[in-house]
């Protein structure tokens, strides 16, 4: 596809359906978006030994992290470079000091350099020496690890890391400073939900504040009117701290505000959120004093930020230690993975909370999940009619708009989808050629 | 109590989840169970790691009375469900302390419009006798592919 193209599908105030129903536009998303964006990959804590790796795909791109021999944390294309066999398949494990090919035994250190080919001599005076092939496992462009978050660029030019997410990495900052001695631990496996409907759809519904009360009410609804008959008993039945505040007003949802940030990212509850009124746990509140201050520790647990974006495809839940994970298999398939994570020299009660939020909300079996994926299959098969070809993301919307700036809005804006069209443009295009 | 008692108990509370008799099976329930359905094969904590379900008695009423709402989207239309058990093992038969536990393999066929999904699974029942009547006191429900990437799973195996 050539950048005009792209360009003649975002029109502000709407954008055309093929964003989220067109193969060509997917195969453009995987080719230039994924890799001119910095992509999460997975958390330290996850490959914390030498030899440790997990594998994943950014984009559609299959990759490993894996830790070096040198403690770094590198990001692998997983691919042989002799035949393209995956070099590992299962979800995580240690491969000791070097990847080993299962097909014909080309070994590579786990920085990806080619350690040996058995039979080397076949190989004598052919020219291999002068491919890319042996080279060894080929590198992405660029890797970070920001607070123990792993983030890779697949080209080797682009944007840098600070530049890309600048001030949004204050959501990051706030997750990880709830913990007590400043650091994260992965804590299980996470979830994973396969969705049938475009990524994009799942991106936006995160900064969706007019949904909760209509999708929801029949989870949120209905436990707050069973919590009434049984006499509103105490301490409350963990739903109702979880699932209940979906049920609020739209003018809650107006006053949590949503801050939008250059480049695509952006949050719900900029002053407050549903995530305000959960119990208090005193022994954790104790112990961040000692590390913060009582100053700072109230002020990092009065920021209650709902869903921070990271364009392109991931959401931080910062109050509960929560990230969500949106990988694109096809136009029309998605795979969410939602992670918790544990705070460091926090009490239990915290991750018993983190997760019992992820298996509430996020799970398969969640009956608030049930709703939210009704909506976007209906919407993936509706968006098949040519009645309409446009998709509405106008509330309110004002010509004009700079998205090169921070604003903090109302918080039912969608300015944070139109935030994340704007960036899709840019980062779709920045390598793209005209149209002759 | 004799060990077809339990085993039948069993049977029957299939059998109410695949006719929809959810007040009925909700009632089976004692009010401190869980029913737990672990996310990570031989996962050995359900509070500090994720799971797909770990269910108090207020989750299970929320989720047998929402699938009567009227704006219960997901399940206009609604889902259907069927288990196909094997003859329960009693692991544990202790009438005097009434305590008992079973293991049932089954396969969980749930339907909905066009799609249908089998899932194989063990089911751990803990029992208990409350005045004459069995009572569930856990469930526990280990999906042999618990770690897979699943769509919607609605109903209950």
């Amino acid at each position: 596809m050539h950048a005009d193209e792209i360009r003649a599908l975002v029109q502000g105030h709407q954008v055309h359906r093929d964003v989220y129903t067109s193969h060509a536009v997917y195969q453009a998303e995987m080719r230039h978006l994924f890799a001119n964006a910095w992509i999460f990959v997975g958390h330290d804590s996850q490959t914390p030994n030498m030899g440790d790796y997990i594998t994943t795909q950014i984009g559609d791109q299959p990759v490993i992290q894996v830790r070096h021999s040198d403690g770094n944390i590198h990001i692998l294309h997983n691919r042989c470079p002799h035949k393209g066999t995956k070099i590992a398949i299962d979800r995580a494990g240690n491969t000791g000091k070097f990847f080993r090919c299962p097909y014909h035994a080309w070994s590579f250190k786990t920085n990806g350099c080619r350690l040996a080919i058995p039979l080397k001599k076949g190989y004598d005076g052919t020219g291999l020496e002068n491919t890319p092939n042996h080279e060894g496992m080929a590198a992405v462009g660029a890797v970070e690890v920001y607070h123990g978050f792993v983030f890779a660029r697949l080209a080797y030019n682009g944007i840098s890391f600070e530049e890309f997410f600048g001030e949004s990495l204050s959501s990051i900052d706030n997750m990880v400073a709830r913990a007590p001695e400043g650091r994260l631990e992965i804590a299980g496996p996470p979830l994973r939900y396969m969705h049938k409907c475009n990524w994009k759809m799942l991106v936006e519904n995160q900064t969706d504040t007019c949904h909760p009360m209509v999708a929801h009410e029949s989870s949120a609804g209905t436990a707050i009117d069973i919590f009434r008959e049984m006499g509103e008993p105490e301490p409350r039945p963990a739903a109702m701290q979880i699932i209940a505040p979906f049920m609020s007003a739209y003018e809650f949802f107006e006053s949590m505000g949503i801050r939008t940030w250059p480049n695509g990212h952006g949050h719900t509850g900029v002053n407050m959120s549903i995530h305000s009124d959960y119990d208090a746990i005193p022994e954790y509140y104790e112990a961040l004093k000692q590390t913060h201050g009582e100053i700072k520790a109230k002020a990092i647990l009065d920021e209650s930020r709902h869903n921070s974006v990271y364009f392109p495809n991931m959401m931080v839940k910062a109050p509960l230690q929560q990230l969500r994970n949106f990988i694109p298999l096809g136009p029309d398939k998605t795979l969410v993975e939602s992670y918790v994570y544990r705070l460091a020299g926090a009490p239990d009660q915290l991750v018993a909370m983190s997760s019992m939020y992820n298996r509430m909300i996020n799970a398969p079996t969640s009956i608030v999940g049930h709703d939210d994926l009704e909506m976007y299959e209906r919407a993936q098969e509706g968006l098949q009619s040519n009645g309409l070809e446009w998709v509405n993301i106008q509330r309110l919307y004002e010509a004009g708009e700079d998205f090169n700036v921070e604003a903090v809005e109302n918080g039912t804006t969608e300015r944070q989808m139109r935030n994340q069209f704007n960036a899709w443009v840019k980062f779709m295009t920045a390598d793209m050629g005209e149209a002759a | 109590m004799i060990r077809d008692d339990i085993i039948d108990f069993i049977y029957g509370e299939a059998r109410m989840l695949d006719e929809g008799r959810y007040t009925e099976w909700l009632a089976l329930w004692m009010p401190d169970a869980h029913y737990w359905m672990p996310l990570g094969y031989n996962q050995a904590d359900p509070i500090n790691e994720t799971s797909l379900l770990y269910e108090d008695h207020f989750m299970l009423r929320l989720r047998v009375e929402r699938l009567n709402g009227e704006r219960t989207f997901s399940q206009k239309p609604k889902s259907r469900c069927h288990h196909v058990i094997q003859r329960p093992f009693v692991d544990v038969f202790n009438v005097k302390a009434g305590i008992f536990q079973t293991n049932t393999a089954m396969h969980y066929i749930e339907t909905r419009l066009d799609e249908q999904q089998l899932l194989a699974l063990t089911a751990i029942h803990d029992l208990c006798c409350v005045d004459g009547k069995l009572r569930i006191a856990g469930k526990k429900v280990v999906l042999v592919n618990s770690d897979a990437a699943f769509g919607n799973i609605q109903l209950l195996p």
